[in-house]
């Protein structure tokens, strides 16, 4: 009797004593957030309280003068259209060969696969810092030393790209069977044969999956890329902005471009990584049919 | 089924001709394949003009970038009207030596030598003249004045390192830089390193080493030193100390906002939670515009309406975020496990208490861990949103590189900026395995 007594004391003390540790971690957090928000505030230019209101004035602008000239947007639409295939082919061509990239430091990187297993660690940093770099970084400096355009931006996002799917992809490997590599190896497979016929296969949906998914962020890098001044249609989005009043509705055209393309591209990757996931579920029961 | 009515024969045959058309396919698409990638390169070589960067590329800027990021040069200047020197590292008044300083490799007094590496060696002459003898070539004279700089150079070609005419001499040697005109001549010397990265010229603990600098911090002097080192006009760390945290600042209220915003809307879009569909329907909708309407154009749309700052680069995260977690949210909520729910009710508990306890446990460690995965991933975008809206490190990277010649501070933001978002990362992982570790154990 005294026994359960006991028990249900050292309980209700536990409970009592998460409770409190909950409750403060929670007062902790409810703190930093307010004082976070107020210094924030007090060092932006303008204060939140003051500019409230004013936050719907600027679209609103846009939208009316927009609406006031709804019949110039077909062209606007054909004048950027370039534009947006270049910031679409930066994106793609950038996803290509940060993947290229990923899948060859990635097997580098993966223990059981890895062509020399004493540099693990440093493909593994290696792929740490890349994964850390933000885009604008690389993209600055090769706009000093190459100049404007997609260039920069496409070898900036790729640089990128390598690192966060490198990470992504190595996760992948360590779940890959290691018994076809081993098979490969036994008849005297090279490593790149023993990668590719013996790896791959295994782990391209995934993959494929996630290089889709890294299509979808690297559009909106690339959008942005543009608008500090590597080409496409960020770049275009910057000068309409700096015409200013009278001239914003190709502002809203672009706007409006940008904001089809990047829910367009979400819907099709996401439809794609779908298919991809349970089509494979398909075969598989396809064959042990 | 089918293959049960067939002689053993036949379906050999069958096999042998479905793998015969399964490894043609396989081969095809393993040709297939690489052969579009190739394509789809080929063609952005065109498009992106590949071949005509050769052109556009500027060798010098990266040159000038590359030596500039690791070293430094110091000028030493005089003014041929009035014989005055000035001492100054890159320049700048703010690296400048005070009157009668200067670093051990310059003897000031009425002739002024400046010993350069490599036994190159420089004199100001007292009468206005400059001598520059050059190891392996000879002596260099010049008298700059009123008709020029009447430079005297050995016989012989002039080499395409010294470019010299009427009103200008200019020396480019491994050594450092001579530059003469009629009005001042001046030498550059490269050192490596990054200059005054410490102290200042006008601090008394400039030049100090560590066990100096111990000991008199050890006398009472820590806060002035502190102080002096804090608000080194030339790198001020202090201002790059409030903008690494600004851009911390922006990732942490822009994440954690969005994930306090999102919550509630998350039950208003999940199927299993939502009152009517029509609710479901219309968030799920505001969730893909506020997602769609990329953080470029939030961050464009607030900075008109609450200027440039952090707090404008925050609540772009914000928004941007609360159309990601309240997507992935949602989906999470539509995939709890409905027997522990059905577990609490049987117990009698009321429908608030129903969610606490048998909804939150599920989901926390979840709902944890996406906020951290973006925590860390916001102080990229941080970053990236502080260039274009001026606010943090981003802003003091592009402002680093919009004057073009500050590339050793460049050099310096990005490797804070590396470091804070490594950091970042580390930290979000060290709290996901906290709280969740915990969470499990339970």
């Amino acid at each position: 009797m005294s026994n359960i007594e006991q028990n249900n004391q050292t309980y209700m003390d536990m409970v009592r004593r998460k409770r409190l540790y909950g409750g403060i971690m929670l007062a902790v957090f409810v703190a930093l957030m307010l004082a976070g928000f107020r210094t924030a505030d007090a060092r932006n230019a303008g204060s939140f309280i003051d500019g409230w209101h004013r936050f719907f004035d600027f679209p609103a602008e846009v939208l009316g003068e927009a609406a006031g000239k709804l019949a110039e947007f077909p062209a606007h639409f054909a004048q950027y259209a370039p534009s947006l295939l270049e910031t679409i082919n930066i994106a793609a061509a950038s996803t290509l060969l940060g993947a290229l990239g990923a899948v060859i430091l990635s097997l580098l990187a993966t223990r059981g696969m890895a062509r020399w297993p004493r540099l693990i660690p440093v493909f593994r940093r290696a792929l740490d810092i890349m994964r850390a770099m933000p885009e604008i970084v690389i993209a600055l400096v090769l706009i000093f030393i190459l100049g404007g355009g997609p260039v920069p931006a496409m070898i900036a996002i790729a640089f990128h790209t390598v690192g966060a799917l490198g990470k992504l992809f190595s996760e992948v490997n360590e779940n890959a069977s290691l018994k076809p590599v081993e098979g490969l190896s036994s008849v005297g497979a090279s490593w790149a044969q023993r990668m590719v016929l013996g790896v791959i296969p295994q782990v391209a949906p995934n993959y494929l999956s996630y290089a889709l998914l890294r299509f979808e962020i690297n559009i909106r890098a690339s959008a942005i890329l543009g608008f500090v001044g590597a080409g496409g249609i960020g770049y275009e989005l910057k000068n309409a902005m700096t015409w200013g009043k009278g001239q914003y509705d190709e502002a809203a055209a672009i706007f409006l471009m940008l904001f089809v393309t990047i829910v367009v591209v979400d819907q099709l990757s996401s439809a794609l990584r779908d298919r991809l996931t349970h089509g494979k579920k398909s075969n598989m029961i396809g064959a042990q049919a | 089924m089918s293959t049960a009515t067939l002689t053993p024969a036949a379906t050999t045959a069958r096999l042998i001709r479905d793998t015969d058309a399964l490894f043609a396919r396989k081969r095809v698409v393993a040709l297939a394949v690489p052969a579009l990638i190739l394509a789809y390169f080929a063609y952005i070589f065109i498009a992106f003009d590949i071949a005509g960067l050769r052109d556009r590329a500027s060798l010098d800027n990266a040159m000038t970038l590359v030596n500039d990021s690791y070293s430094y040069k110091t000028h030493v200047a005089r003014d041929n009207r009035s014989g005055e020197v000035s001492i100054s590292i890159e320049g700048e008044r703010k690296g400048a030596y005070p009157d009668g300083m200067s670093p051990d490799w310059v003897t000031l007094g009425d002739d002024t030598v400046i010993t350069l590496p490599k036994g190159h060696e420089v004199l100001f002459l007292a009468d206005g003249s400059v001598r520059y003898d050059i190891p392996g070539y000879g002596l260099v004279t010049a008298t700059p004045g009123r008709s020029g700089v009447n430079a005297v150079l050995p016989d012989g070609d002039v080499p395409n390192w010294i470019n010299a005419s009427k009103n200008r001499l200019a020396i480019k040697t491994e050594a450092g830089r001579l530059t003469i005109t009629r009005n001042r001549t001046e030498v550059f010397r490269y050192t490596m390193g990054w200059e005054l990265f410490f102290f200042t010229l006008d601090s008394p603990y400039h030049g100090l080493g560590p066990v100096a600098l111990a000991q008199r911090a050890a006398n009472g002097e820590a806060g002035a030193i502190w102080s002096d080192f804090w608000n080194n006009r030339m790198w001020q760390h202090h201002q790059v100390a409030w903008a690494i945290f600004e851009t911390i600042l922006m990732a942490f209220l822009g994440t954690f906002g969005a994930a306090i915003v999102a919550l509630p809307l998350a039950l208003l879009a999940a199927r299993n939670f939502a009152p009517f569909v029509w609710v479901r329907m219309v968030t799920r909708r505001v969730f893909d515009f506020f997602r769609g309407v990329d953080a470029l154009i939030w961050t464009i749309v607030l900075a008109r309406a609450f200027g440039p700052g952090p707090l404008t680069g925050a609540l772009a995260i914000l928004i941007t975020d609360t159309g990601s977690f309240g997507k992935m949210f949602s989906e999470t909520l539509e995939n709890v496990d409905g027997k522990q729910i059905e577990g609490i009710r049987s117990t009698g508990a009321k429908p608030l208490q129903t969610y606490r306890f048998g909804v939150l446990p599920q989901i926390t460690p979840i709902f944890l861990s996406q906020v951290l995965y973006y925590l860390e991933s916001n102080t990229r975008s941080a970053t990236i949103i502080g260039a274009i809206t001026g606010g943090g490190i981003g802003l003091l990277l592009t402002q680093a590189m919009i004057t073009q010649k500050d590339w050793e501070e460049v050099a310096y933001y990005i490797t804070l900026i590396i470091l804070m978002v490594m950091l970042m990362d580390w930290f979000s992982g060290w709290l996901r395995k906290r709280l969740i570790g915990g969470q499990d154990a339970h």
